[in-house]
């Protein structure tokens, strides 16, 4: 393998990865309150249907990223109203997120299947972009990346060492104690899991916006549900979300990388790699109950009912 | 200067009353305790104190000003602290993160300050702690010890402590009294809710006790006789007879249940591994497990009853290698279990005493030849128990849920003993119960001891495994430590035992109940 392809393919690993980035740090955050929200692979379509419309009707990307946010916090409150304020059982409410919103995007896109636009294009950071090999494959690369990163630097920051952080994995811990201590265990909830909406919207918005700059049905592929997977890979980790979500994001090129190569194998079987990696990487760490036990939130997935 | 007084606080729910016209009165300094059973109140007016209960008439005064608790942050602001039973502690979080998640946003700001806090304050009240272990690594006692250091960083005048003991060994309810003694010197006030009538009255001042909701009176239990105040929590119907009479002695009799070098490896970070456990139960003896929990008594029963298997050769029913049966088969060759968590083990929550009744005892006569249920035989069977054991409730299709723990209890282990189980094994037999269906209860095992068969019980409440063990042990990290007549124990040997030394000195001569007092009242 020659230079010039190991760095196309570094390169488009992290552009691959990026939607899952964000997704799994909207699930952890998601998560560590003790949510379990299935809905991504709905949030990621809404946002990525309402971002793509946005920037067609008005022509503004940055008003299409805001849009795609919205449409997946505008999904997420709804997961919240139902799964925290009505007290439905979370797993079947999220399943019901993503049919729900596999079924809205497709029938609010159906007009827009095939318009093309004018995609998020890359920003050559100054300076940093000019750094041989390492320029070329890290800061030459779309805003929304950037982005990623900073929101990955500030989630770390927060569970890392602020009293925010702490008061999350409380929550998720021991909503009853947290309680007891004062804490607003619906407030913590629905803030973690607004957040874990905005970002899966803005995974949507940037599959739609930048990865590729179209809309078509169902565009996610999944992404919505291997970025869960990744959570648990993760052990609830933030640094270890993003060696995850690169990846995996690895694992989807690879198939491209393997033809360019000129291997005599299906593409479908390759283009299975990452789906399969995510079913070995759950029944690995399910094999470890132990480790697994200290790891997640203790309260994960259990409605919190208020005892007074 | 009385800290905190309570007039006539009444607080309904629908369907009982919970307090009736509660008057409670704890001044500065003083250990005040607060007696009662289960479903007494006392519950509900701590709730009422810490301000997560609206009281629906009545008024409170903290230090002689009229005051309306809005809330437990307007409690803690106040300066009252509390411990619960049940520890409100996050378990994947470190000491000091939980104390710092307890204290007003803005004193954090220095994790390491607060560490160096936290370790000053624990050395001066003699409570050990690492502020930078995570929770779930600790014991049960320093556990309790983190909430203790947690009330004591935010200035407490009021310190509530809700059955503190009943999770502890006899040395750490040592360092535990003297603390709360050294507090109360200071000035700190300290309701000190309880159910162990020696306890009280080696450290409290002045008690108050409650039965239905209602003050049934007021004692310094000091001077008043323990029988007295039991009266008082019990009421005027319920025999409180408390002569539990010894088995004979054991020499000639046959072992009915044995375990041999029994071992298991932990099954998760959260459990104990077993370490080469022997010990038998004879035919006609009750023998007593103390500990503190955690230790690997779950672990042990659970391979006693059949839901986790070891080797055929560890543990046998009378001389038949069990090891390697599941738990209806050896229910077959005479088990009756009663674990000790009720709701979701001991029965199923939904489904009606009759179908929990079915669940064990489905192989006597319930069924036809064809496996058929028998439903007269069932509901018959459970009216027995019903009957038998006093357990009060709606009727035998009422849900297992809808019972209240000690009824709940006495149903579970009615159902066991009149299978006529050879092999009894019981966790926690009157955990959560009051005194009179707890005297029941333990009657009961010893009428089942009498009609010889081996009852096992597992216990972390040391003084009714002396009233009715006849041999007693302890288990400490998965090992157990020697077995002897409770005549030949002292309730200190049994604590050593209970920390995991089993070769220390013997502290002898004493008899182990006034040893008890004696250890106790010396700590305050």
């Amino acid at each position: 393998m020659d230079l010039d392809l190991l760095l196309n393919v570094l390169f488009a690993t992290i552009r691959t990865g990026t939607p899952l980035l964000l997704i799994a740090l909207g699930e952890l955050v998601c998560e560590k309150s003790g949510v379990l929200n299935l809905g991504q692979e709905g949030m990621v379509l809404m946002g990525a249907v309402s971002g793509f419309i946005a920037t067609v009707l008005t022509g503004s990307l940055l008003l299409g990223v805001i849009a795609g946010m919205m449409a997946g916090m505008l999904m997420s409150f709804l997961f919240g109203v139902l799964a925290i304020t009505l007290v439905s059982n979370q797993v079947a409410t999220g399943l019901a997120l993503t049919i729900f919103g596999t079924g809205l995007s497709a029938f609010l896109g159906a007009s827009y299947v095939g318009v093309g636009i004018e995609g998020i294009t890359a920003w050559n950071l100054p300076f940093l972009s000019e750094i041989p090999l390492l320029g070329q494959v890290l800061f030459s690369q779309d805003p929304l990346v950037y982005l990623s990163w900073s929101i990955f630097a500030l989630v770390y920051i927060c569970f890392r060492s602020t009293r925010v952080g702490l008061t999350v994995r409380a929550v998720g811990e021991n909503p009853e104690a947290a309680n007891a201590l004062g804490m607003s265990v619906f407030t913590v909830r629905y803030l973690a899991v607004l957040f874990g909406g905005a970002m899966a919207g803005l995974a949507g918005a940037y599959l739609s916006l930048a990865y590729t700059p179209l809309w078509s049905e169902g565009m996610s592929a999944g992404r919505g549900w291997i970025a869960l997977a990744l959570v648990v890979f993760a052990s609830w980790k933030v640094q270890r979300v993003m060696l995850g979500a690169y990846l995996f994001g690895a694992a989807s090129i690879m198939h491209l990388v393997l033809q360019g190569m000129g291997f005599e194998i299906s593409p479908n079987i390759l283009a299975m790699l990452p789906y399969v990696a995510t079913i070995l990487v759950l029944v690995v760490i399910a094999s470890d109950a132990g480790r697994a036990r200290l790891s997640a939130p203790l309260a994960l997935g259990q409605p919190y009912r208020p005892q007074w | 200067m009385n800290r905190i007084e309570l007039h006539n606080i009444t607080k309904r729910y629908p369907g009982c009353i919970a307090n009736q016209s509660v008057d409670l009165v704890v001044a500065a300094g003083e250990i005040h305790a607060l007696l009662g059973e289960n479903g007494a109140g006392k519950s509900t007016l701590m709730k009422i104190i810490y301000g997560v209960v609206k009281p629906d008439a009545g008024h409170i005064l903290w230090d002689g000003q009229a005051i309306a608790i809005k809330g437990a942050s307007h409690a803690r602001d106040l300066g009252i602290g509390m411990v619960f039973q049940h520890f409100s502690l996050f378990e994947t979080l470190t000491v000091a993160e939980n104390i710092s998640l307890s204290l007003p946003p803005k004193t954090d700001a220095n994790m390491e300050a607060l560490k160096a806090r936290i370790l000053s304050v624990s050395e001066r009240y003699g409570m050990r702690l690492d502020p930078d272990r995570q929770v779930h690594s600790l014991s049960v006692g320093e556990q309790q010890r983190v909430e203790i250091v947690r009330c004591l960083l935010q200035d407490v005048k009021l310190l509530i402590l809700d059955e503190p003991t009943s999770v502890l060994t006899p040395q750490e309810v040592t360092v535990l009294f003297r603390t709360l003694a050294q507090l109360a010197a200071e000035g700190c006030s300290i309701l000190f809710i309880s159910h162990k009538l020696d306890e009280v009255r080696a450290l409290c001042d002045t008690a108050t006790i409650l039965r239905n909701g209602k003050v049934s009176g007021d004692c310094d239990p000091k001077v008043t006789a323990t029988s007295d105040i039991a009266r008082l929590m019990v009421g005027d119907e319920t025999p409180l007879n408390e002569n539990y009479v010894k088995a004979e002695p054991l020499d000639s009799r046959v072992s009915r249940l044995m375990v041999k070098q029994l071992s298991a490896r932990a099954l998760d970070a959260f459990s104990c591994p077993l370490r080469d456990v022997s010990f038998d139960v004879k035919s006609g003896e009750i023998l007593g497990i103390a500990g503190v929990a955690g230790n690997g008594q779950e672990e042990l029963l659970n391979l006693i009853s059949g839901e986790q298997t070891s080797a055929a050769s560890s543990v046998l029913f009378d001389e038949v290698q069990v090891g390697r049966l599941g738990p209806a088969e050896r229910r077959q060759l005479g088990l009756g279990f009663v674990p000790e968590e009720r709701l979701g083990r001991g029965a199923v929550p939904n489904m009606s005493l009759q179908d929990n009744t079915l669940l064990t005892a489905y192989q006597s006569g319930l069924l036809s030849a064809g496996g058929w249920v028998q439903t007269n035989r069932v509901v018959s069977y459970a009216r027995s128990i019903i009957e038998r054991f006093n357990v009060k409730t709606a009727g035998v299709s009422a849900p297992a849920k809808s019972l209240s723990g000690g009824n709940l209890q006495k149903f579970i282990l009615g159902r066991e003993i009149l299978q006529n189980p050879t092999i009894l094994v019981c966790s926690h037999p009157t955990w959560g119960v009051d005194i009179g269906a707890a005297i029941l209860i333990r009657h009961a095992l010893i009428a089942l001891r009498d009609q010889g068969a081996a009852v096992l019980v597992v216990s972390e409440d040391i003084d009714e495994l002396y009233a009715i063990s006849d041999r007693i042990g302890a288990i400490c990290d998965g090992r157990l430590s020697p077995i002897d007549s409770v005549s030949k124990v002292s309730i200190g040997q049994l604590g050593q035992w209970m920390a995991g030394d089993f070769n220390g000195p013997e502290l002898s001569g004493v008899t182990a109940a006034s040893q008890q007092n004696n250890e106790r009242e010396l700590s305050v």
